[in-house]
């Protein structure tokens, strides 16, 4: 990730929003060869002018770290037509996601130092948004022997997950939590018991009795967080939980933090604007793992989020296309793509007054940044020029049919939002500018 | 494109019936209900007649396609459209190429593409036949859809009982069995709710679905509770493998709790019907000598009436359909 020599920059004219400093302030900042300069409301037309910059005028906008990205879902390898590396990178500089992270449940899952590099080769030399991977807790996703976690973070994973497979075996994860603790690495757990979630296809409740699909107890959340909340503190090592969707799994993440356990916990937008209603008439764009919830869930997780129980916002982005949609409820892939709509959607709970801005941005930016460990979600000077001017008050409607995402499973197409993305940069360079209407 | 068949005319004669397929009984009101109901008790007569073929939907395909095995309802619905003057085609998931992975809107589109006037659809999944009829031209009628709905199982337990007792509206009627898994039970309980009945359902706490009260029942686990006072006794059926350890610990211990016998009938009021949709596992969910009391079981009575129902649901969604293309209406 060398940027090459450009002319110096300077953003002028924004509201600066960047909590890893606590900062919200008119002002503005100066880049050069892809790092950032200086930051704050000294950065002018006048500075930029003694600094002999190129000047880009924000006329109000706000400008914050690019997002990080906790957890995407990519088609590489093995499901190359429903999204790949590249594909994915486009979608996250269009949704304002300068850095991302791969979950290694493709195929085959990145369980090896091989694949591991495979996915590396594959996001070298793109100058897009910065491409992180996840590595798989236990050969190839089976729960029952650890992977070769030492090499895979010296390699370069940043975590440890089994995709949306919970680690079921108390011992396994009580000793993945230990081993990546050595090496300094969380592990991710998808918080859903597996046998308790069984054939269930849906949130379990009077919606899903009608429909004659067998239901998910909220129970299957709360009991996997309950578990993993004691086996981390046992193992000494570093939990992360996401994503969260009900409230029994908020209150006990809560009640832990407040006891001093290392957890920390995610959730996606779909499960704060959404609810187990939008399944409707069988909607396989609403099957989603864990399920939907209800509407008293859906409050308690924004609550979280808020206070600060739930730390980071991620886009759970899981790219489906048609044919792994278009089937009886059942037999339909879960997943939405989420990564050009994780901020438009999650500005919605800053409009109605759930969450300051700079909460917001602290949950999409520095909060990631600091569970992956990776050096991103910060406007500090000496840092990557990887930045996001968004206006969060320009209305506009989701379109499905101009995402860049090669998989268009989502179920927001058409939907009112308030806020956009008009440019991201990443290492100094315009990954992505915002088309006029 | 190949045009759409000529249309024969609507009948004047009959109301017209509101929708285009007929999915599931929680889409009707008691009108439309009402509506079938009479229609196919107009046929019951005529269902018995030995007179041979009639020519209402003389011309009309009629294709029975069913994804699960079942002889009984397949049968049904084939002399129903045959006598009925319609043309039948059958077809099940054994000799389809659902088997060669083909996807249920292939099949949907490619049998669309053959222009058959009805699709009755069984599937083993919820949701499936509603996913289909979304693809296709003609009129689809739901044959049961996984746990979701068996929609003229329930009209013709409706007819069943208004045929003997006169009408539904008050009547306490206790479901029992695997309501859990049962697309009889959730027709029934959305048809006789509609219609003004008591409805009470009553299982092993395992095979009671979540929340099942807010479908407006009331829900029992002792079996001579959820039956006390009731008026009709409707039994469901319970599938081998879900009695073995897996929901109910054996067949021995479900019967001696929720198999019908004649003690446990003694808490329903002493003229109370006995009914099944077959096929009954005798000894494990009803005693034989319940299933075969002459003066209280209605069972072979739901096989006679399921036919004439069949033919009303036929000639109704037919005469829409005919309604419908003389208006020039064959969008999906």
């Amino acid at each position: 990730m060398t940027a090459l020599p450009q002319p110096p920059r300077a953003y002028i004219g924004a509201r600066l929003i960047d909590p890893s400093q606590s900062l919200d302030t008119r002002g503005g900042i100066l880049t050069a060869s892809g790092r950032i300069v200086e930051t704050g409301p000294h950065v002018t037309a006048e500075l930029a002018r003694t600094a002999g910059a190129v000047i880009v005028d924000c006329r109000g906008a706000c400008l914050v770290p690019g997002l990080v990205d906790l957890r995407v879902t990519t088609g590489e390898p093995g499901e190359e037509h429903k999204e790949t590396i590249a594909t994915a990178a486009a979608a996250a500089a269009a949704g304002g996601v300068t850095t991302f992270a791969c979950l290694p449940s493709t195929d085959p899952p990145v369980d090896t130092v091989e694949a591991l590099e495979f996915i590396a080769r594959r996001a070298r030399g793109r100058k897009g948004p910065k491409v992180f991977a996840h590595a798989c807790v236990t050969r190839g996703r089976r729960g029952a022997d650890l992977a070769e976690m030492g090499l895979l973070a010296e390699a370069g994973a940043v975590g440890f997950s089994d995709g949306d497979r919970a680690v079921a075996d108390p011992v396994m994860m009580a000793r993945a939590l230990a081993y990546a603790a050595a090496h300094d690495r969380p592990v991710l757990q998808h918080p859903q018991e597996p046998r308790l979630a069984g054939a269930g296809q849906m949130h379990a409740g009077e919606l899903a009795t009608r429909l004659g699909l067998p239901g998910i107890p909220r129970e299957a959340e709360v009991i996997q967080i309950e578990r993993d909340l004691r086996l981390v503190t046992m193992a000494k090592g570093r939990l992360h939980l996401g994503p969260v969707t009900t409230r029994e799994g908020v209150e006990a993440i809560r009640a832990a933090k407040a006891r001093g356990v290392a957890v920390t916990a995610d959730t996606a937008p779909f499960y704060v604007t959404l609810t187990e209603t939008d399944v409707g008439d069988y909607r396989t764009f609403a099957k989603l793992s864990p399920p939907l919830r209800t509407d008293d869930d859906r409050a308690a997780v924004i609550a979280g989020l808020a206070d600060g129980t739930i730390d980071a916002l991620t886009s759970d982005h899981r790219p489906q296309d048609v044919d792994s949609k278009r089937l009886p409820f059942t037999q339909a892939e879960p997943g939405m793509v989420g990564l050009e709509t994780l901020l438009v959607l999650s500005l919605d709970l800053v409009h109605r007054g759930h969450l300051s801005l700079p909460r917001l941005i602290a949950a999409l930016t520095d909060r990631p940044a600091s569970i992956l460990n990776v050096p991103a979600g910060t406007l500090r000077p000496q840092s990557a020029a990887d930045l996001l001017l968004l206006d969060p008050d320009r209305p506009g409607r989701i379109a499905v049919d101009r995402f860049h995402s090669k998989s268009k499973n989502s179920l927001y197409d058409g939907r009112p939002v308030m806020g956009r993305v008009l440019r991201t940069v990443v290492d100094g360079r315009t990954v992505y500018d915002a088309p006029d209407d | 494109m190949i045009p759409p068949r000529p249309a024969s005319a609507p009948r004047p004669d009959l109301p017209r019936f509101r929708h285009r397929h007929l999915l599931a009984i929680s889409e009707l009101s008691a009108d439309d209900i009402g509506l079938l109901l009479d229609t196919a008790d107009g046929y019951v007569a005529a269902n018995r007649a030995t007179t041979g073929k009639g020519t209402t939907l003389a011309g009309v395909t009629v294709m029975n396609l069913f994804f699960e095995s079942s002889t009984r309802t397949r049968t049904s619905f084939d002399l129903a459209a045959k006598r009925l003057g319609a043309d039948t085609v059958n077809m099940s998931v054994a000799t389809s190429s659902i088997k060669k992975g083909e996807t249920l809107i292939d099949t949907a589109l490619t049998l669309n593409a053959m222009h058959p006037d009805v699709l009755v659809v069984r599937h083993p999944e919820s949701g499936a036949v509603s996913l289909l009829s979304q693809k296709v031209h003609c009129a689809v009628l739901n044959a049961g859809d996984g746990s979701h709905e068996h929609p003229t199982q329930a009209l013709l337990d409706a007819l069943t009982i208004r045929r003997r007792r006169g009408g539904i509206e008050g009547l306490t009627v206790a479901i029992c069995g695997d309501v859990r898994h049962s697309r009889v039970a959730r027709s029934n309980i959305h048809l006789l709710t509609t219609l003004g009945a008591q409805v009470r359902v009553v299982a092993p706490p395992t095979l009671l679905p979540s929340s099942v009260e807010r479908l407006g029942v009331s829900a029992h686990t002792e079996m001579r509770a959820g039956l006390a006072g009731a008026d009709i006794v409707m039994m469901l059926r319970l599938q081998r493998e879900r009695m073995q350890g897996a929901y109910v610990p054996s067949v021995r211990e479900y019967f001696r709790f929720y198999g019908l016998d004649q003690d446990k009938l003694r808490a329903a009021k002493p003229d109370a019907l006995i009914m099944h949709p077959g096929p009954m596992n005798r000894g494990v969910e009803i005693d034989s000598t319940v299933a075969d009391d002459i003066q209280r079981s209605v069972i072979l009575d739901q096989v006679e009436l399921g036919v004439a129902v069949r033919m009303a649901c036929l000639d109704l969604l037919v005469d829409r359909l005919r309604y419908d293309r003389a208006a020039g209406r064959t969008d999906r």
